[in-house]
């Protein structure tokens, strides 16, 4: 996945960055590079559940913020820790609808990392490039 | 670091950045630290520090803290009072985890007692008190119930059963603080947080087995005033705060506030984290009212991890909790903002005091504080490292310019990647368990992120606290057991 995690940016949380070619690719990199905070072994993700998300927002970077957080509330609210399944940005990144699957929280069979509390606006950036789209996000942990 | 280029030395251990230094502050910016923390604090502290002197409303000064280091708007170890009728809430200046704490509980037995049972004590913590990325607390409520705990926090435990009388009058507003709106939260809050009552969370939060050996023990009639009486006393201290209901209530105002600040009152911030509303408009009380809510779900949650801690020492042990003399010290928010009296331009007025990372420390003889500790002054629940110990410190007379405010905790140094690469989490454990810290966790990773070496010296952030007359030391408390998230 086209993310890396950024070992200075935040000391007492975690910040990473990540790219796409285009706005689906670089919101796929961004809701793994979540999950990845808070899972070690991802492969080891059952399918078990699925969960649709729809959301809109005035531009691409909201949009992004919005999905990431949408990450983190199911997380609490359900026990779900969940990967994109599918994923489309249309209306020129303003709107989404993505298909998400994954399963609740096994403390016995998923190596857990860190929980995240919230996703913040501190150094928060989503630019476009002659690649495509990077942004870089940091987790309140 | 380097410094900013006109800090001014106003004494051994406080630090002045200038109004001078930016045309837009308001106010000078304070910084409580020797020279040594001074010099090892990161440079973002100080100008998030002068950003917070710039918001609509401060008093005195923009202060900080020895434990200081960067946050998202203020700097953790921040301390802002705002004039109520003039100046601004902003909840970059309480911080997501809202009603963030420390609770502190005595027992009556001595580490010899404790030893031949602390792998069986850290082992049946670790499985009662649920830790780590998505877990659900024990407690059987609905979200039709839920509001109730977020209007009264402690006292809805101690009506379920889960707490004592004594528990809440030992608890910073008495485990409930008052004018809580659960009508301010949006449902997305209570989904995230209902089911969360009795959980640690992760990062650096944790509950711990601690002794107060002798040579640890700074003053003895306060250590004594403490409950602190035995020598090698056992206690349990604990580290938490709101879950996700608390974090999800400073994201949506976070929206709400930067959607209107500048729009409707014309509020300009250079940082986001920042963003914030009058005091007094419908947004401003809006997010009072619901921050509140947080601080009581807060409470309530570390009153119910307080009544699982008794559950297990009671089981093991076969005695009751009061048997064992399970009796709470003191909570203290760390992470809040409450209006409360202070002396300003030589006159008692009410002030908004936004704490992030930073500790109320009420001295001797003020009110707000329980009976039994008035002559001594607040008890101040100090975290510090896992490997390393813990504080508790008390409240001081004198401490009136920076609001009765202490530091919270060691504050990091190295950054979670940074301590990842550097330390295994199961060499920690086992290094730790030779030195005798038996440490259950539910993440080896999150583990070897809380490495003692990630953070500054408690023992230099807490005597800082002391020489700059903001609290004193009253017991040094050494981990030997230790379950974290």
């Amino acid at each position: 996945m086209p993310y890396r995690f950024l070992d200075d940016v935040a000391t007492a949380d975690i910040a990473f960055e990540a790219t796409g070619r285009d706005l689906n690719e670089i919101f796929r990199a961004a809701a793994a590079a979540t999950l990845a905070v808070m899972l070690e072994d991802i492969p080891g993700l059952e399918d078990r559940v699925e969960r649709t998300v729809v959301l809109d927002a005035d531009d691409p970077q909201e949009l992004l913020f919005r999905f990431l957080q949408e990450v983190i509330f199911y997380k609490d609210a359900e026990c779900l820790l969940l990967r994109v399944r599918e994923l489309n940005v249309t209306g020129d990144g303003r709107q989404l609808r993505a298909v998400m699957s994954g399963e609740a929280v096994d403390i016995e069979r998923h190596c857990l990392n860190v929980d995240i509390k919230a996703v913040t606006y501190h150094l928060f950036t989503f630019k476009e490039t002659a690649e495509g789209y990077v942004t870089t996000v940091v987790l309140d942990i | 670091m380097s410094l900013p280029h006109d800090i001014i030395r106003i004494s051994d251990t406080l630090w002045e950045i200038p109004k001078s230094h930016d045309p837009e502050m308001r106010v000078p910016a304070r910084i409580f630290a020797t020279e040594k923390l001074l010099q090892k604090m990161d440079e973002a502290v100080f100008q998030q520090a002068v950003n917070v002197a710039k918001l609509p409303g401060i008093l005195k000064y923009s202060y900080c803290m020895p434990d200081g280091h960067w946050g998202y708007g203020f700097p953790i170890g921040g301390v802002a009072a705002m004039d109520p009728e003039e100046g601004v809430i902003s909840p970059g200046g309480i911080g997501f985890d809202i009603n963030c704490g420390m609770r502190l509980c005595l027992t009556n037995l001595t580490f010899d007692e404790v030893k031949p049972h602390l792998k069986r004590l850290v082992e049946r913590l670790f499985d009662r008190v649920p830790c780590g990325v998505g877990r659900k607390g024990f407690v059987e409520i609905s979200k039709k119930e839920f509001p109730r705990v977020a209007r009264e926090g402690s006292r809805w435990c101690l009506n379920k059963g889960y707490g004592t009388q004594h528990d809440l009058e030992m608890t910073e507003e008495g485990g409930c603080i008052e004018d809580a709106d659960p009508s301010r939260v949006s449902q997305k809050a209570i989904e995230r947080g209902f089911h969360q009552i009795g959980t640690l969370g992760s990062g650096n939060h944790y509950l711990e087995i601690q002794v107060a050996k002798p040579e640890n023990i700074f003053d003895e009639q306060t250590a004594r005033a403490y409950g602190i009486t035995i020598p090698n006393q056992v206690v349990i201290m604990f580290h938490c705060g709101s879950r996700g209901f608390g974090h999800q209530i400073a994201t949506d105002y976070l929206e709400i506030f930067l959607k209107v600040m500048q729009s409707k009152y014309k509020l300009k911030v250079n940082d986001k984290e920042l963003a914030c509303a009058p005091f007094r408009s419908p947004e401003g009380q809006a997010y009072f009212a619901a921050m509140k809510c947080a601080v009581n779900m807060a409470f309530a949650n570390r009153q119910v991890i307080l009544h699982r801690v008794r559950e297990v020492f009671s089981e093991v042990f076969c005695k009751s909790p009061q048997d064992l003399g399970l009796s709470q010290v003191y909570d203290v928010a760390h992470n809040i903002a409450k209006l409360e009296k202070h002396i300003v331009d030589g006159k008692m007025r009410t002030v908004l005091v936004h704490r992030k990372g930073s500790t109320r420390a009420f001295g001797p003889g003020m009110d707000g504080i329980p009976d039994a500790y008035r002559k001594v002054g607040q008890p101040v629940i100090i975290g510090g490292s896992m490997e390393t110990g813990s504080y508790l410190l008390a409240g001081v007379k004198g401490n009136e310019d920076a609001f009765c405010t202490t530091a919270h905790g060691s504050g990091r140094t190295m950054s979670r990647r940074q301590a990842r690469k550097q330390f295994r989490g199961d060499d920690l454990q086992r290094a730790m368990e030779e030195r005798g810290v038996y440490v259950r966790s539910a993440s080896f990773a999150g583990l070897a992120e809380e490495a003692g070496l990630a953070y500054k010296n408690i023992d230099d952030v807490t005597e800082a606290t002391e020489l700059s007359g903001i609290s004193k030391r009253i017991v040094r408390l050494v981990p030997v057991g230790n379950i974290k998230g």
